[in-house]
């Protein structure tokens, strides 16, 4: 190492700074690109998050109308029979309409008239009907009484329909806002809280539409769901991580969890149908279909949860179990599978949160039907959450876009409830050897 | 009603077994369980296994079979004239019997040959029904006397007990080999039922995609076509958006997280940026039909550009935001996996931060940053719900983003959803687009998980 290093040209010091300054340049501007995509996700993120929320929270108040409705006993219960039977067929919708021309008594043609009556819900007259059945004794008087407006209208009072438009590019006409107008002066229109949308099913009048059904649906589905793909999905991840051989077979096993992990959801779906609907025969829409179909779907992600549990319990303990004599399977069930057991459930809920989200294969399965009964069980039709806004999305009442966004506010409430519950259990129970 | 009685009965039968087993080997014992090779409560477990298993077995197979059977007797005994239905009527009429037997409404007048057939079908299924619950709980009872025999202090119930048990694991983790096997079996059933319909030349590379069938021979486009050319396109296309918003977006998030941010910041952002995959696939179709579609119609108006109201940008862009984490998640782990060895030679010779990453850093990732990609292409090409909403039905054969366009998964879901013949070349379609589909997506997932494993074996 005698070499002596000839000492070069002198270097032009001012080209090596612009150099120098231009490379960093490009590093800050490198940085900045790095922050900007980030920014731009989360911004996408807020930008998604806010616009079901601006759509949505309309839907969770309901304009309500009040008059003062005579229970004429003429209507309800010609004969003064206070028979249930009776009671429960009287035409109560009749009892809003005569309430409303009385209160309007200048309206007097049948297209007025008809666009009168239009400003209340079709399903007012049940409201009625409710009252009469708790209590006979309103037959025959008169009481103020709220209900439930139309869906144009509640659009129109929220602030939705705006009034300055022309008249024909309105749905609510110019008599008709003079009528809400009279009615909200004296102190009759009021928007209360919605608490339809969470104790009914499904309607095609936007004001009677909820959502307990598909909620009611979706829990069965999901019910049947955990019930095969933990148990399943346990028991083959401790066979694979903790009896299994190294050979071909098991080999094959896992690669084949691997893909089935990433097959598109749809696939399940049209596997569901050709063998759980065309070959054996099981009912279409049901949630006990859709439960299996799903199961099946998120097995592998249990699997590959639950192996991943299990792999971190460290082989100290397995080797302690067995030196003192326990079998391999008491080793398992005394030790590794107590240890890993926190693992193995926040993969599951994960697995179920994703299942609780999906829509593709339950569409091919036939829960895309229009269900307004509340599933009683796990073969009734139902539907579940994420298909009753996409059929809501599809519907042309303007009212039914507010629904949208108000379910997707609920199914993403139960989705931050299921995955908080992951993040707590791995943060509470999680070992780290 | 019957099968739930059936299936208590045989549960509390294993209570009872698993009770005997267990008083019976600490009888055996003569109180001392030590001289016991298994434990008392494994002698107790072998018998309720005796007892509930072989019931269990014969009963679920009897629930399978039984309405077969049932059905074919049924057929034995109807007059001749409706034997020789076509199948679809006699499908028909046999759905009408059942509907009336079991006391539904049923869709013709009911003609008293019909009520007897009702009749005769209702006396097979409840005859059934007794015989299944009889010989379930003469199986039971038996088993339970078989076990309970056996047992006596040398008796290895423990070895018996965790064999069985191994079987039921092995069965379990089965049930994924059995899931692939269904789905290739059923898709590749159906799609071959297709092809002897239409041929796989027409399906392949036929540009013309018109999937109705005719109620009339003569009727106005009766022949249907069953090109898939323009879908696959239209997939490409909406891949191709996608993946333009998600690779530039995700691979930069990745880089700034694992190279640039402090793990406070990055402890904040990686959930946030993995928000974006816990959403469901709906609520992008909303988004994307209710909010970018409109936007991106406005913005072409003003720009003087007729975008179609059921574009595939607006369908691409919302996907492609849904696949970001896909790509950054994964590119991110790759990155963080390569060794800082390599990092420090780089700044050695005086490259910058940036200088690094794009020539060092990168290039060493990229193996796992294509395979993350791969995973994305195969994730975007499946996704359904998007396109479903936000996409169009016409299947056109174009390449401008701006004009409505039709996928695979699409096509699918309108072929199948509503009422539908299940031997029209109509429906049967869909199943040859899923074998498509699901080729494609399983060739990119081998690839993308091959690479991605190769990857992790460098360097560890």
């Amino acid at each position: 190492m005698t070499d002596v290093i000839a000492p070069g040209p002198a270097r032009k010091t001012d080209l090596s700074a612009k150099r120098l300054k231009r490379r960093y340049a490009a590093e800050a501007r490198f940085r900045a690109y790095g922050l900007l995509a980030i920014l731009a996700a989360v911004a996408v993120l807020g930008l998604l998050l806010s616009s079901v929320v601006i759509r949505g929270y309309t839907a969770f108040t309901q304009t309500e109308i009040a008059f003062e409705i005579h229970f004429d006993q003429e209507v309800i219960d010609p004969e003064g029979s206070r028979d249930p039977a009776t009671l429960a067929q009287g035409d109560y919708q009749l009892l809003v309409k005569r309430a409303l021309y009385e209160l309007f008594p200048e309206v007097t043609k049948r297209r007025e008239k008809r666009r009168l009556a239009g400003l209340v819900s079709s399903g007012a007259g049940f409201t009625l009907r409710a009252m009469v059945t708790d209590d006979a004794d309103l037959i025959g008087r008169r009481q103020k009484v709220w209900v439930k407006s139309s869906d144009d209208v509640d659009s129109f009072v929220k602030g939705f329909i705006d009034r300055d438009l022309p008249a024909a590019d309105r749905r609510i006409k110019d008599d008709e806002i003079a009528w809400i107008d009279a009615l909200a002066n004296r102190g009759d229109v009021a928007t209360r809280f919605n608490s339809t949308f969470f104790t009914t099913g499904d309607s095609r009048e936007p004001e009677q539409a909820g959502i307990l059904g598909a909620a009611v649906g979706s829990f069965l589905t999901l019910v049947v769901t955990l019930l095969l793909s933990f148990p399943l999905g346990v028991l083959a991840a401790v066979y694979l991580e903790e009896f299994a051989p190294k050979n071909r077979w098991t080999d094959l096993i896992e690669v084949n969890i691997n893909n089935l992990a990433a097959v598109p959801s749809i696939i399940f779906g049209l596997l569901g149908l050709a063998v759980f609907l065309n070959f054996m025969g099981l009912p279409r829409s049901a949630p006990l279909v859709g439960g299996m179909v799903l199961a099946l779907m998120t097995l592998p992600t249990v699997i590959i949860a639950a192996r991943a549990a299990f792999a971190s319990v460290p082989p100290s303990i397995r080797e302690a179990a067995l030196g003192i004599g326990a079998s391999k399977l008491q080793t398992v069930t005394h030790h590794v599978l107590p240890l890993a057991l926190p693992g193995v459930l926040t993969g599951t809920i994960i697995g179920m949160a994703r299942a609780l989200g999906e829509t593709a294969p339950l569409l091919l399965i036939g829960m895309v039907a229009f269900v307004v009964d509340i599933p009683g069980s796990l073969s009734d039709p139902a539907t579940v959450l994420p298909v009753q806004i996409y059929i809501w999305v599809d519907s042309p009442e303007r009212a039914f876009v507010a629904k949208t966004g108000a379910a997707i506010m609920v199914l993403l409430a139960f989705l931050i409830a299921m995955n908080a519950l992951a993040v707590v259990l791995r943060k509470r129970f999680e070992r780290r050897w | 009603m019957q099968i739930q009685i059936l299936f208590a009965t045989l549960v509390a039968l294993s209570v009872i077994g698993y009770l005997a087993g267990r008083s019976r080997a600490v009888a055996a014992a003569a109180g001392r369980t030590r001289t016991l090779h298994s434990l008392p409560r494994y002698h107790g477990i072998y018998v309720a296994l005796w007892c509930g298993l072989p019931a269990l077995l014969v009963s679920v197979l009897w629930l399978v079979i039984e309405p077969r059977v049932a059905e074919w007797l049924l057929m034995s005994q109807l007059p001749p004239g409706a034997r020789e239905l076509a199948p679809d009527r006699l499908a028909l009429l046999l759905a009408d019997i059942k509907n009336l037997a079991a006391g539904d409404i049923v869709s013709r007048e009911v003609e008293p040959a019909l009520r007897r057939a009702s009749e005769a079908y209702a006396s097979i299924r409840r005859t059934s029904q007794t015989a299944l619950l009889v010989v379930g709980l003469a199986l039971a009872l038996a088993g339970l006397a078989v076990g309970r025999r056996t047992i006596s202090p040398s008796f290895r119930a423990r070895n018996k007990v965790e064999r069985v048990v191994t079987v039921v694991m092995i069965a379990a983790s089965l049930v994924a080999i059995l899931t692939t096997v269904g789905i290739v079996l059923s898709l590749l059933f159906e799609a071959l039922r297709f092809f002897g319909k239409v041929p796989a030349s027409e399906f392949l590379f036929g540009l013309q995609w018109s999937p109705q069938t005719a109620l009339r021979e003569d009727q106005v486009g009766a022949s249907g076509a069953f090109g898939a050319v323009p879908l696959f396109l239209g997939t490409l296309l909406i891949t191709a958006i996608a993946m333009c918003v998600a690779v530039p977006i995700g691979l930069f998030s990745a880089i700034y997280m694992s190279e640039y941010a402090s793990p406070r910041f990055r402890a904040a952002i990686k959930p946030t940026l993995e928000i974006l995959a816990g959403i469901p696939t709906v609520v992008y179709g909303v988004f994307a039909a209710l909010t970018m579609a409109p936007f991106f119609r406005g913005l072409g108006e003003s720009a003087g550009l007729d975008v179609s109201s059921e574009s595939a940008l607006a369908a691409g862009v919302v996907m492609g935001i849904m696949i970001i984490p896909f790509v950054s998640s994964l590119s991110d782990d790759v990155m963080n996996a390569v060794p800082q060895s390599l990092r420090d030679g780089s700044y050695a010779l005086g490259a910058t931060k940036s200088e690094t990453i794009a020539q060092v850093v990168v290039p060493a990732a990229l193996p796992g940053i294509v395979g993350s990609v791969l995973l994305a292409v195969s994730r975007a090409i499946g996704e359904t719900m998007i396109v479903v909403m936000a996409a169009g039905l016409a299947a056109n054969l174009t390449i401008n983003p701006l004009e409505a366009v039709t996928t695979v998964t699409v096509q699918i879901v309108t072929l199948l959803v509503g009422d539908q013949e299940f031997d029209s070349a109509k429906t049967l379609a869909a199943f040859a687009l899923g074998l498509a589909l699901f080729a494609i997506t399983l060739a990119l997932n081998v690839v993308a998980l091959q690479v991605v494993r190769r990857y992790r074996e460098k360097y560890d």
